[in-house]
């Protein structure tokens, strides 16, 4: 479904990417992890297309993307949950999931599909006139899910949707990022707290300073790598990681 | 002093100013520009005004909707032809991008017109008086109040029921994620130089109705009353442009009616130290806004 080949991309005269190279098929849930500045959101951004690539190619369903806008690239159906959630703060509710349906609107099916997102997160109901910036962050993160989900996306990338969350809430985060899988919805997820992704994800891509340092299944990544001291030692506050 | 001649005044000197600094916030919202062509597209309006209704005999109000279209219409140009090939480059190349659009249209005015002043003109009803409630006003700050009233009613029905709107408000708060939506960037942005020129035309019919004629630089002071209202009521949104507009109008008027008559010469010296306070005590203006100061390249 995503295949992204020898990616290499750079803000300003920083590398950040060095040749990055992964898969999604579809129905997959993957994850990639590694430490801050390994390149992880770096990768997602190149294929939304909010960051353009120095160098490889990104195809989706066949396409490639690598040089498109990302206003063309969600409109394909690939949407990007960015990272600290960045919702419209200054707009209500039902207006981020107005703006979320943007790519995709369809009169008919916009009152379904807001329907659903309300299934999934009561708790937007409630809150349609507020403005987004007085959400609790754990309700930010729903909204920018939801947000997503309104664009009915083949593909769905996640960045760091657990960050700054109460642990209360991971759990809420993450049994509804397995719900979504549960739907057939295609998940590109980048975490920090590893253990945490790994327990739901097919698939794992390990980066380290702009390259992919392992991919396999989540058991192969166990048996291979002492993921702990080599990936996550005193980074990031994930100090409950164990795998 | 104060009644309803200085209401009236005061009213339609706010609801005047309030659609010159709306025009230059609507595009800094989105691009961060401080757009200081801004005041040649009123130029532009009123040399339009100026050449339909001496080379034509096309009806008043018709020239007058046309004159708005073509400031519109510049507006975007610029955008098109001058703003869109620097915006991803740097923030400096926008700015003096700007500098440059404005000297061209000037130059360009003094050079196909004239650089003298002409005179523009107007229908009968600018220059007729009204009497409301035993208050005797031209009728043009009537209409001025009208206009705004109407303008700004369907603004903001516009930027909060339509998507286009709903797209222009996330698009000032955060550029980069309203992309990650599918909107368009070229789309919110060409739309908000459409609505500045909009604005910029309206603004060009009083403006250029107060003294009935229109020269190259005249688009200098409203350029510095839109500077002046979103120092005092907030560059960073529409609402704080708007309140600064009638603030500023406010103040103006009563500086006119309270300052001695040797003093009244010293007026905009008063005005001016009165920004400064305002950039001193509060350089966020009255209205704080949630637009972020992130640019879009």
């Amino acid at each position: 479904m995503l295949t992204v080949s020898e990616l290499r991309a750079s803000y300003g005269m920083v590398a950040a990417l060095h040749g990055v190279s992964l898969e999604v098929t579809e129905g997959e849930l993957v994850a990639l992890l590694g430490t801050n500045g390994a390149g992880k959101s770096t990768t997602l951004k190149s294929v939304a297309g909010a960051l353009r690539p120095v160098q490889g190619s990104i195809t989706f369903l066949g396409e490639e993307i690598a040089s498109s806008k990302p206003e063309a690239i969600v409109k394909k159906g690939l949407s990007l949950v960015p990272e600290g959630r960045d919702i419209f703060t200054s707009l209500t509710v039902a207006e981020n999931l107005r703006l979320g349906a943007f790519a995709s609107y369809d009169r008919a099916r916009y009152h379904e599909d807001l329907e659903e997102v309300f299934g999934l997160f009561p708790i937007l109901k409630e809150r349609l006139t507020q403005a987004g910036g007085l959400l609790s962050g754990g309700e930010q993160q729903q909204l920018a899910i939801a947000r997503a989900l309104m664009s009915r996306p083949r593909l769905l990338m996640l960045d760091e949707p657990s960050l700054g969350l109460a642990p209360a809430l991971v759990d809420q985060i993450f049994e509804l990022i397995a719900s979504l899988r549960e739907r057939n919805v295609t998940i590109l997820l980048v975490e920090q707290n590893a253990e945490r992704a790994l327990e739901i994800a097919d698939r794992v891509y390990v980066l380290k300073t702009g390259n992919v340092e392992f991919a396999g299944t989540p058991s192969q990544l166990e048996r291979e790598l002492d993921i702990t001291e080599v990936y996550f030692g005193g980074e990031g506050g994930t100090s409950e990681v164990t795998v | 002093m104060i009644g309803g001649e200085f209401l009236i005044n005061t009213l339609s000197l706010g609801s005047l100013y309030a659609l010159i600094a709306l025009g230059l916030v609507f595009v800094y919202g989105i691009l961060k520009l401080v757009n200081f062509a801004y005041g040649e597209y009123i130029m532009i309006a009123g040399y339009a005004m100026f050449m339909l209704g001496t080379l034509t005999g096309l009806p008043f109000y018709v020239t007058m909707v046309l004159a708005v279209i073509v400031a519109a219409l510049t507006s975007y140009l610029t955008e098109l032809v001058a703003f869109r090939p620097v915006r991803t480059k740097s923030f400096n190349a926008m700015l003096v991008t700007s500098f440059a659009v404005s000297v061209m249209l000037q130059n360009a005015v003094v050079i196909l017109i004239s650089p003298r002043a002409r005179a523009v003109p107007l229908p009968p009803a600018f220059n007729a008086s009204i009497n409301i409630l035993g208050v005797v006003t031209p009728l043009r700050n009537v209409l001025t109040i009208i206009t705004a009233v109407t303008l700004l009613t369907a603004l903001t029905l516009i930027m909060k029921y339509t998507v286009l709107g709903i797209a222009m408000r996330a698009a000032a708060d955060n550029f980069g994620t309203t992309r990650l939506m599918g909107v368009p960037a070229n789309l919110v942005i060409s739309v908000a130089f459409i609505i500045s020129g909009f604005l910029a035309g309206t603004v060009s019919i009083f403006w250029v109705g107060r003294s009935a004629s229109v020269e190259p630089l005249i688009g200098f002071t409203p350029l510095l009353i839109a500077f002046i209202a979103t120092v005092i009521g907030g560059m960073h949104s529409l609402v704080g442009a708007v309140v600064g507009g009638f603030v500023y109008g406010l103040l103006f008027n009563l500086l006119s009616v309270t300052l001695p008559a040797s003093m009244i010469t010293y007026r905009d010296a008063f005005m001016f130290a009165i920004v400064i306070l305002f950039l001193v005590l509060r350089p966020e203006g009255l209205v704080r806004g949630s637009y972020t100061e992130e640019r879009v390249g």
